[in-house]
């Protein structure tokens, strides 16, 4: 049997891999994508004190520290059986809307974008973030850079670091904010909602109005009719940082609604034997291997599938940016996966949005941001929406507050399963007949910036230009054919 | 015209943190894209290992090396770019000290395994199936690379010449050791192999809170109170770890009334972080009787390990903690 190796090059980055096999005729027999390593964080953190958790899971992931550190702050309340009070929740709240605008700038336009601004055939040595700045030029990458350092320049004065920051305790923050504070995070609020909106009109300009592109985004490669996932508020608007988990159905119906300490009920991972990742999948569905549709248990948890599970959005531009959205692709769900760029802007907007209005509080400067817990600890979830994806911590401890047991079910996790779905897909249209095309490795790679894969979640390595080489095997091994991506 | 300087970027067992503070020094990062030809760097730019590996040896002036050591792959990279680098530079705690990853020396592969992949609740493995390095897939061999026993630091596996501390390493710092580099490939002196380029002062020195001769009975962990804004917080009975910590970040965590819990590892001249921890602990103290000092650094302190090598367990004294079974250790 035929097989195409895609390999971070020289198989030693560590990145991600997918061997590709083919059958007897050439066409697709099956591929696999593998991640190549684990840390163990759920092993070792167990002996540690649960206080210590929002420190030490920021650095699973160096990217989005914010959201463990969050999502660990979310299990200690539940641990320690405290209510944070409502200055402490929306402190919290406002610096992860900080975090999300900042975050999804990042990718937007580093990672994920230079795809569409540059341009998917553009040559690899100018789809990055320089040759972003070399065609939209010195003005506009002013106004991307100001917009990521103002969300570090906020994170560090509210929660001590830019990167990695200590500042959640279970029952709320170690410190708020005073009103000389308050008016200058009002003050970047209002710059990142023309930010987000010029952002959005960006993609329109540069995106919807290329058909090449719109066609790229619509057809087929990429389109997978899976399960999506979000949190929600009591009203099934989107909310990012506390609410209900909604799971809905390919067809855009709830299949189910569940509180984040209820998890087990809904959630599952399987193991396979070839990679250090799980795949997580909806238990009462089942799991059916790397397939779409209503009988597999596969979900996304992604901007993409938080627009399909909730009604609207909370905020008033961000819900006029959702309308559209569904109204241009044709309604709900959508299941284009490259749509997923676009819904990360409307997300921009939303947490742009939220940031302004929180900062605009009338409590959010009072002292009153931490309870004192006074109940035994035992056991609590915690559960945020990452940009990636949701992330659910769970911790249980003795009596002290030593962890005995910590469960982790995080971001790009959730996605493991459709984003070795949209590997295979990629090679069955494009591979025919045992020919490798060209577009074959951008194609797959477009189908990782979408989902923003962050494995340093589970292991280590970030979106962004993926290194790749495709060898072209013959039955015996020898290389028939050599493509690479992201060379010189 | 000469040839511009090389300069390498690379990550091993690491949380992309590292990466996202060398972005974090904004506009500046075209001035390292001038002053640099980048040969590598995944998370930005074109990476080109392949090319990496067809180099002379020492062919790239400059390499920062973020992760620490944990798989097969990571050690080829280690030893890869050690021979191609005539600077190797272990970039970040990670591979200067381990890190909070390093932790991971308490327990061993088995254990890890064991718990991921059989015991979690939520995993669903009635077959107890684990990751092999080598699996036979119906269609044929698939591989991924070796999980070791034991975190390693850059420098247990490869010579390093020079360290940047931090989790992550601050931004201005970042921007300082460029410049310094730039200066040193014009002929400017570098300072000597195994500097640790970074302040030679305490996190307490950068500090603006006061400190007191007040003298504490008990520690406290930080869920159990809240502390005044102005005062030192190690003497309000939290464990702060400023004192044995290098400088450079500002004290920001004492800003936003956090004790500090040591990222930027070790300062200048401290051999061991947690023994150094432990005799500032001890000085705080209020008592002079040894078995007294002894009981009140166990009752606050109910992990030691955890507080006192939170970021340096592979580079300590202790360097992990004891395998259960055969563990190779590698």
């Amino acid at each position: 049997m035929q097989r195409i190796s895609i390999d971070p090059i020289t198989r030693l980055e560590g990145h991600g891999k997918i061997d590709i096999f083919l059958n007897e005729e050439g066409e697709v027999a099956n591929a696999y994508f593998q991640i190549p390593e684990l840390r163990g964080f759920e092993v070792f953190c167990v002996g540690r004190p649960a206080e210590d958790m929002p420190n030490l899971t920021d650095r699973i992931c160096g990217v989005c520290p914010e959201a463990h550190h969050m999502a660990a702050s979310k299990a200690l309340d539940a641990l320690w059986h405290v209510e944070v009070p409502p200055a402490g929740k929306k402190l919290r709240e406002l610096m992860y809307s900080i975090f999300f605008a900042t975050d999804h700038t990042t990718h937007f336009y580093a990672l994920g974008g230079p795809d569409f601004i540059v341009g998917p055939d553009a040559p690899a040595a100018e789809r990055n973030i320089l040759g972003v700045i070399e065609k939209v030029g010195m003005d506009v990458a002013s106004k991307v850079l100001k917009m990521r350092h103002d969300g570090h320049y906020l994170i560090q004065m509210m929660a001590a670091r830019r990167v990695q920051p200590n500042w959640g305790l279970p029952g709320g923050v170690s410190r708020g904010i005073n009103e000389e504070q308050r008016k200058e995070i009002e003050k970047l609020g209002r710059d990142a909602i023309e930010f987000a909106l010029f952002s959005l009109q960006a993609f329109r300009d540069i995106v919807l109005k290329n058909k090449a592109y719109v066609d790229l985004i619509l057809g087929d490669i990429f389109n997978h009719h899976t399960y999506s996932m979000g949190m929600v508020d009591a009203n099934n608007r989107t909310n990012f940082y506390d609410g209900m988990i909604r799971v809905v159905d390919p067809d855009g119906k709830e299949f189910v609604k569940y509180a984040p300490k209820d998890y087990l009920n809904v959630l599952a991972e399987h193991v396979e034997p070839w990679t250090y990742l799980k795949f997580p999948y909806l238990k009462k569905v089942g799991w059916k291997g790397l397939v779409d549709g209503k009988d597999s248990g596969v979900y996304k948890a992604t901007p993409l599938s938080r627009l399909n599970a909730a009604d609207s959005l909370a905020t008033p531009k961000a819900q006029e940016a959702y309308e559209e959205f569904f109204k241009t692709l044709g309604g709900k769900p959508v299941h284009a996966t490259l749509a997923t760029h676009w819904a990360r802007l409307v997300e921009l907007l939303y947490a742009a949005e939220r940031w302004v209005e929180l900062a605009t509080d009338s409590e959010i400067t009072s002292p009153n941001y931490r309870t004192i817990p006074t109940a035994v600890p035992d056991e609590g979830v915690g559960t945020v929406e990452a940009p990636r994806g949701t992330l659910t911590h769970h911790y249980k401890t003795d009596s002290r507050g030593i962890l005995t047991e910590v469960n982790l079910i995080v971001g790009t996790t959730n996605n493991y399963a459709p984003i070795a779905m949209s590997c295979k897909k990629a090679a069955e249209k494009l591979i025919h007949k045992g020919k490798v095309t060209e577009g074959l490795l951008n194609m797959v790679e477009m189908g990782f910036r979408a989902y923003d894969p962050c494995f340093g979640c589970a292991t280590h390595s970030l979106p962004g230009q993926m290194p790749m080489e495709v060898r072209l095997r013959g039955p015996n091994g020898e290389v028939l054919e050599v493509l690479t991506k992201n060379l010189a | 015209m000469t040839a511009k300087p090389k300069l390498a970027l690379y990550w091993a067992a690491s949380c992309g943190g590292c990466e996202i503070a060398v972005l974090a020094i904004d506009e500046k990062i075209l001035e390292v894209a001038a002053a640099f030809d980048i040969v590598l760097w995944p998370v930005a730019i074109d990476a080109k290992v392949h090319d990496i590996e067809k180099m002379a040896d020492q062919s790239i002036d400059v390499c920062l090396f973020n992760g620490s050591i944990r798989n097969s792959e990571q050690e080829y990279m280690a030893q890869l770019l050690r021979r191609k680098s005539k600077i190797l530079v272990a970039f970040g705690s990670c591979a200067h000290e381990g890190c909070i990853p390093g932790l991971a020396n308490l327990a061993g592969r088995e254990a890890i395994f064991d718990y991921v992949y059989r015991r979690s609740p939520s995993v669903d493995n009635p077959q107890g199936i684990v990751p092999q390095p080598e699996f036979e897939a119906p269609e044929g061999t698939l591989h991924i690379p070796v999980f070791y026993d034991t975190v390693k630091t850059l420098d247990q596996t490869v010579t390093v010449d020079y360290y940047v501390p931090g989790c992550p390493p601050e931004a201005e710092n970042i921007y300082a050791i460029v410049k310094a580099v730039v200066a040193g490939l014009g002929g400017a002196p570098l300072p000597p192999a195994g500097t640790v380029l970074g302040k030679e002062t305490t996190v307490c020195d950068e500090c603006e809170r006061t400190r007191n001769e007040k003298k504490i009975k008990a520690f406290k962990r930080t869920w159990e109170m809240i502390p005044n804004e102005t005062d030192c917080l190690l003497e309000q009975g939290l464990v702060c770890c400023g004192l044995a910590t290098r400088a450079g970040c500002g004290a920001l965590c004492p800003k936003v009334n956090s004790p500090c819990i040591g990222c930027h590892g070790a300062n200048a001249g401290v051999e061991d972080f947690g023994a150094r921890m432990m005799t500032s602990l001890a000085s705080v103290i209020d008592s002079n009787d040894p078995a007294e000092i002894r009981r009140i650094i166990q009752a606050g302190i109910p992990d030691p390990v955890g507080t006192f090598y939170r970021f340096s367990l592979p580079r300590s004294l202790l360097r992990r903690g004891a395998l259960a079974g055969n563990g190779r250790g590698h």
